[in-house]
């Protein structure tokens, strides 16, 4: 029994753009000068998919792409034009308040807390509000404290927290309740390192511990590979991938880019068929045509050569998930 | 109806356990707090000693004696008081919609009025309703009037039915903000407007402003009409006597509209950007 169905979703939104011509935009053809032309915006554009309980996916999109919309439809906090939405047996936007005790939601770029109580104060509130009774919630507290390493933090007014610690915060206080699903809206962004590994771990023991579903929005390409069993990548209101993230990577003519630092300056070299795309004093980049083998490479020019440093660079997401949507809009 | 009151109790608490959590966070300025209740309690009764300027001049106003005329203004400023420490908030919405702040409130399993309602509550809130309270005591005191059952019964009824009233015109302020969130000043024009208005007798104002007060924002029954039958007065306008026991009707039509508009805002909230 899947968790989160989808079927056939849309969400429109009527926006009124008024003609100006300062910015070149031509005056709406019936309309007087000045007036407002509405255009209907598909943010989501007929959606169909599926979550089985216990999943952790990866929901990935450029900006705009409608990850945010289909969040807030699978919360009820917007209604769907069209289409049918069933999360934990339950429509969204009728039975909101039922579903929200079933459900904990982390914004990346928003709190949930109350700005000016101690976070301590905070969990006993949403407590109270989502009445948990208080064995259990002791239980949950302890744990999440001491997993997101809150302790220090607790009497501390959510306003003077860094944004990592508000996050680890807020983390706690989606999940006190004991939600089926989280959803978490770019949980690690503005993270530093440790804070996002802390943040990571925590996500896949609470999955793997209580077997609560994740739906996890982000740009972060860090964050899928280290979580995410599934990925869906949307955009334009469509979904143009679903599978698993080795599968994302091979639909895509990737290059990756291999940067060595050698020991000394040298002019670009040629490695196993390879020469080097750029070089800058003892830095020389090689660019891996998609399918070519990296294992050859770096073993040439390690046994060559004195190396003092040596990265990969991935493709980043942005790029992936736009080539995605470029052939898919081309494939048809 | 079991299901009803259930949720009616539901709300209530969540009320109250918000109003709570933001009472503490308004005391960890407590000089800030203590100096705005006395502002609020002071601007309150200054308006009381404008009734008494006025009554320094002349001995009625548009007909009305010094202590019906106390009477008018006290149970309406008590309505108000009452409507303005549940609801007051209500016309943030806008605010909240555009912040991003009613996104969050529609995660949690209160509703979303009760939440924006109990926004930001502070006990300065209450600086209106003693004064208010004070000069409700004073006009009872004063009125010179036959206290039957039903006259004295009928001081609490309008008192609570004023406070609906407001309350509902407060919603449906709000809900306004849905489709325009800018929308606050107008909505002052009929709450805090309609307050003052309502603290005179209605003879006052010219017969269109009673038409508009009785038919189209059914202000003139959070005070008017029920005083009359207070005050054993017949209706100045002419209007059936009825009208003087109609307040908890309109105060019913007056939930009722706020509530289809309410919900109609929040189906069709466009949340923000991101």
């Amino acid at each position: 029994m899947a968790v989160i169905e989808l079927d056939g979703v849309e969400k429109h939104f009527t926006v009124r753009k008024r003609a100006r011509a300062d910015t070149g935009a031509p005056a709406p053809p019936t309309g007087r000068a000045g007036r407002r032309a509405r255009t209907v915006v598909r943010a989501v554009d007929g959606l169909t998919f599926s979550i089985e309980p216990g999943a952790i996916v990866g929901y990935l999109g450029p900006n705009g792409a409608g990850k945010s919309t289909t969040v807030k439809m699978l919360t009820g906090i917007l209604v769907p034009s069209a289409g049918r939405i069933r999360v934990a047996g339950l429509d969204p936007s009728r039975d909101r308040v039922a579903l929200a005790r079933k459900v904990g939601v982390v914004f990346g770029q928003r709190t949930t807390l109350w700005w000016d109580l101690p976070l301590r104060d905070s969990f006993d509130l949403v407590r109270r509000l989502y009445r948990v009774e208080a064995p259990r919630y002791r239980r949950n507290l302890d744990r999440l404290v001491g997993l997101l390493e809150l302790e220090d933090l607790l009497d501390t007014p959510v306003r003077q927290l860094s944004l990592g610690q508000r996050m680890r915060g807020d983390l706690a206080a989606a999940l006190l309740h004991d939600p089926e699903i989280v959803y978490l809206d770019e949980p690690t962004i503005g993270l530093d390192v440790v804070s996002k590994a802390a943040v990571r771990e925590f996500l896949e023991s609470i999955n793997r511990e209580r077997g609560t579903t994740v739906l996890l929005t982000t740009h972060d390409l860090g964050d899928v590979e280290r979580l995410c069993s599934r990925v869906m990548v949307i955009d334009h209101g469509r979904l143009a991938f679903d599978g698993d993230l080795a599968g994302l990577r091979s639909l895509v003519p990737s290059e990756r880019v291999v940067v060595v630092d050698l020991a000394v300056p040298l002019p670009p070299l040629v490695v196993a068929g390879v020469r080097a795309s750029r070089t800058d004093g003892p830095r020389q980049w090689f660019t891996v045509p998609a399918g070519g083998s990296l294992a050859d490479l770096v073993a040439q020019i390690v046994a060559g050569h004195e190396v003092s440093d040596l990265t990969v660079e991935e493709p980043a997401i942005e790029d992936v998930v736009s080539l995605i949507y470029r052939r898919g809009a081309r494939g048809g | 109806m079991a299901e009803a009151s259930a949720k009616l109790a539901d709300a209530m608490r969540a009320f109250g356990l918000l109003c709570w959590a933001w009472t503490r966070a308004a005391w960890q300025y407590p000089a800030s707090l203590l100096l705005l209740t006395v502002g609020q309690a002071l601007a309150t009764t200054l308006d009381v000693l404008a009734i008494v300027v006025i009554f320094a001049n002349t001995d009625e106003l548009g007909g009305f004696s010094a202590a019906e005329v106390l009477f008018l203004y006290a149970t309406t400023s008590t309505s108000f008081a009452i409507a303005d420490t549940l609801m007051g908030t209500v016309e943030r919405l806008g605010r909240h919609v555009r912040s991003g702040a009613f996104d969050v409130m529609l995660l949690r399993p209160v509703s979303a009025l009760v939440q924006v309602a109990a926004d930001t509550f502070s006990p300065r809130r209450l600086g209106k309703l003693v004064p208010a309270l004070a000069a409700l005591a004073l006009s009872l005191n004063l009125l010179d009037t036959q206290w039957t059952a039903g006259r004295i019964l009928m001081v609490p009824v309008m008192v609570i039915c004023g406070t609906l009233i407001y309350c509902g015109i407060w919603v449906l302020g709000a809900s306004y903000q849905f489709v325009a969130a800018d929308a606050a000043e107008a909505m002052n024009v009929t709450t805090y407007g309609g307050n003052y208005v309502t603290q005179y007798p209605l003879t006052v104002f010219s017969s269109e402003w009673v038409r508009a007060l009785t038919w189209v924002v059914p202000l003139a029954f959070v005070n008017w009409y029920p005083a009359l039958y207070v005050f054993g007065r017949p209706d100045p306008h002419g209007y059936p006597a009825g009208m003087q026991f109609a307040s908890p009707i309109a105060a019913v039509l007056a939930l009722v509209a706020a509530s289809f508009a309410w919900r109609a805002g929040v189906r069709h909230y466009r949340s923000t950007g991101s």
